[in-house]
């Protein structure tokens, strides 16, 4: 909140500040970006980090890939192990050093960066500076197509029905649902059907669904039936934490329907060889 | 339904979340009723905001209002204190729920009350008023419909707007047959109506009418309370005797701030443009006035929230205008009910504010209770960042007891030296660039041996087996072949 509103007299508090302004995008492609894969990804998806990897490639831009980094300690900072989370998050701020945009191919991890890095260094005057540009030049891969490659995809597949799950706090914190919803309509021959209770939680959260199982199950158990009933031959997500959940849910009903990571979907699509 | 509902509900104990949460996903008539309601109440909501950028604006507007009257709450809160003196109110300061019992029960004791008569009051709740005066032989009797229900039935209310929300038209009709031996119908109306009356008698042989308060304005020193059934009304004005009992959060600077914090409860809550009544309570009964009570009290209740006021970003769960639109909107809420939380106030609101209330270490599983999705936070008409709020009460849950300096009572009732030395294993893991890229050689490369059990995640899912390869070593190989 602004200080001076804050202090303002009292009817002051009849006009409202500003809403902030949508997140301005750079007009130029840039010609090197990082990818920073995050840890699930890493282990249990790490064809679709190959995918975004290629989909930027062929937007003509250099991908830099730190085998350094690991992960954007996410999992500490949500279970409150906040000095654990700010030191696996320090490790990987040298590792992007350049000026270069920072692509993360999962909501969540993007928005950790984007959003709650600078509470972690809140106390660090100097880190908070770095940490601050680099949040600035993050971007969620979906996201980055759109509105950074300007991407016009040319649809190579057949007839198919699609339904898109966006991760929660990532449709919260870096509105992955729009840009995600944007790129499938771009593939002409995709039909992106709607499931019950679209925008609802998963039932992942990280930890959460270790320490919660009963509450996660119920809530995963709603989300693998609503993509079942909605007709969708194909479930994409943009958030592997999300993907790890459901498919190992649909996999463990012996239900034949899997996710896949957008990124993989929409190199497949357009024609890309892998 | 049978006879099943009849059994009056167990009260259950803030400590077992887990084993109630477990119950009560398991109740497939409450799944039902939960879902239908609440999906009715987003709905709801939508409806009567639907211009995204008026509503964004009046939550903005909503923040404000509430973070200037909590930086000056303690000033405030005289200044409602004397307007309200000024105007006849007699106001009384409870620090904790024995305090405010207690001042009810002078009350009480000294008008010779038998009987009282409630108007929706979360904070009595907090208090167990009923309980406590039915100890001390004085009847008290809820007069909203849902808290009437939730009384017959002997349960505790499932949601701080609609306590009985958790129950259908048919549960209902079983409960008033069975109790008040009236015919059976499932009639909504008529069953309404069998309410009314049995109330409407109540309220005139009532000595007392207690209340709550959606917002005390200091610089008039006005009570306002909002209601839908004509029972606040009635239970303000009719017995002699008025006690409204409020925490201290409550009260605001003056009239012109109720204005869109009034226009964000009600779409918030309900979807409503404004409720049935909206009573502005300034004082007892004048000489020229033909009715009204006599007496009227306000007894301000802290109950922890002074803990929570203390800190700057805690601070913000009182920021709380008791809208209940972050339970509608909670995919956990939805799922097991207001009452498997075993507090008062359930929902996401109700772990950021029960462990003030409560302490931690009665509230231990409330703040991880939740998948952060943030649909609480998003709807939150005063804009209360409640994931974030939920994240920081688990960094208090996990310190070591005896930390210096807590900001909480109960801190670290979550603390665990097994699972710090696994996350401390999870840091150096991640903090070194050696033993990542091993561990990940490993996991790939023996990922045949992923056991079938991995504890509470293989409870709902197969055990996730590794790539053959990982993203690391792909991508060094692609990088270089370019």
């Amino acid at each position: 909140m602004s200080e001076p509103f804050y202090n303002a007299a009292p009817n002051a508090t009849r006009v409202a500040p500003p809403l902030p302004e949508p997140r301005q995008y750079p007009a130029q492609k840039p010609g090197n970006a990082y990818l920073f894969g995050t840890c699930v990804l890493d282990l249990f998806f790490p064809e679709a980090g190959l995918d975004a990897i290629r989909l930027l490639e062929r937007e003509g831009i250099k991908v830099h890939f730190p085998q350094e980094q690991s992960c954007c300690g996410q999992p500490a900072y949500t279970s409150g192990y906040t000095d654990e989370a700010r030191e696996v998050a320090r490790a990987q701020l040298a590792l992007f050093a350049e000026d270069w945009p920072l692509v993360v191919p999962s909501g969540s991890c993007a928005g950790m960066i984007r959003h709650h890095y600078a509470e972690l260094f809140k106390d660090e005057p100097a880190t908070l500076r770095q940490v601050q540009a680099l949040a600035a030049r993050t971007f969620e891969l979906a996201e980055f197509l759109l509105h950074v490659c300007k991407v016009e995809f040319k649809d190579q597949g057949s007839q198919q029905k699609v339904a898109l799950h966006t991760s929660c706090s990532a449709r919260r914190e870096m509105n992955t649902h729009l840009h995600g919803r944007a790129l499938l309509a771009q593939l002409e021959k995709i039909e992106r059907v709607e499931h019950d209770h679209e925008s609802e939680c998963c039932g992942f959260g990280g930890t959460f669904s270790v320490r919660m199982p009963d509450i996660s199950g119920a809530m995963v158990a709603d989300k693998t039936r609503a993509l079942q009933e909605s007709g969708a031959a194909e479930v994409v997500s943009a958030d592997c934490g999300c993907l790890l959940n459901i498919n190992g849910a649909l996999e463990k009903q012996h239900a034949p329907l899997r996710g896949q990571h957008l990124a993989s979907f929409l190199w497949k699509r357009t024609g890309g060889a892998r | 339904m049978n006879s099943q509902a009849r059994i009056p509900a167990v009260e259950l104990s803030s400590r077992d979340l887990k084993h109630n949460a477990h119950n009560a996903l398991g109740d497939a008539q409450l799944r039902s009723n939960m879902r239908k309601a609440m999906d009715s109440l987003m709905a709801k909501r939508l409806a009567a905001m639907p211009d995204e950028y008026e509503r964004e604006h009046l939550r903005e507007m909503g923040n404000h209002v509430r973070a200037r009257a909590l930086s000056r709450l303690p000033e405030l809160l005289e200044r409602l204190e004397a307007n309200l003196t000024r105007n006849g109110v007699k106001v009384h300061w409870a620090e904790t729920v024995d305090e405010a019992n207690a001042i009810v029960l002078q009350i009480a004791e000294a008008h010779r009350a038998k009987q009282v008569i409630k108007g929706k009051s979360m904070v009595s709740e907090e208090m167990e008023m009923n309980h406590f005066l039915e100890g001390h032989g004085i009847e008290a009797l809820e007069s909203d419909m849902g808290e009437y229900i939730i009384q017959l039935d002997h349960e505790k209310p499932t949601h701080i707007i609609m306590p009985a929300i958790h129950k259908n038209a048919r549960q209902v009709a079983h409960l008033f047959h069975d109790t008040l031996g009236e015919p059976y119908t499932e009639d909504v109306d008529q069953l309404i109506q069998t309410g009314r009356r049995v109330l409407r008698q109540k309220f005139f042989e009532a000595d007392i009418g207690v209340s709550g308060v959606n917002f005390a304005v200091a610089e008039t020193g006005t009570l306002l309370l909002v209601e839908n059934e004509g029972n606040g009304r009635m239970s303000t004005t009719v017995p002699p005797v008025h006690i409204a009992v409020t925490g201290i959060e409550k009260v605001v600077e003056n009239l012109r701030d109720v204005v869109p914090l009034l226009s964000l409860l009600t779409r918030s809550a309900l979807g409503q443009g404004i409720t049935t009544y909206v009573n502005l309570i300034s004082g007892p009964r004048q000489a020229d006035e033909l009715d009204g009570p006599q007496e009227v009290h306000l007894v301000l209740l802290d109950n922890g929230r002074s803990q929570a006021f203390a800190d700057g970003e805690l601070r913000q769960t009182l920021n709380c205008i008791r809208c209940g639109a972050c339970m509608n909107h909670c995919p956990v809420y939805t799922r097991i009910g207001g009452q498997a939380y075993g507090t008062v106030y359930p929902g996401p609101i109700g772990k950021i504010i029960s462990p003030h209330l409560m302490g931690l270490e009665n509230t231990p599983d409330h703040p991880s209770a939740s998948s952060l999705c943030g649909a609480c936070g998003e709807v939150c008409p005063v804009k209360i960042p409640i994931p974030s709020l939920l994240r920081r009460l688990r960094e208090e849950n996990i310190k070591k007891p005896d930390a210096p300096n807590p900001v909480m009572r109960g801190q670290g009732s979550k603390y665990s030296p097994r699972e710090r030395l696994l996350w401390k294993g999870w840091r150096l893991l991640n903090t070194s660039p050696w033993l990542y890229r091993t561990f990940g050689f490993f996991a790939t490369r023996l990922r045949g041996l992923t056991p079938g059990s991995l504890g509470p995640w293989t409870q709902n899912h197969s055990a996730p087996k590794p790539a053959a390869r990982s993203l690391h070593e792909l991508a060094r190989e692609h990088l270089e072949d370019k």
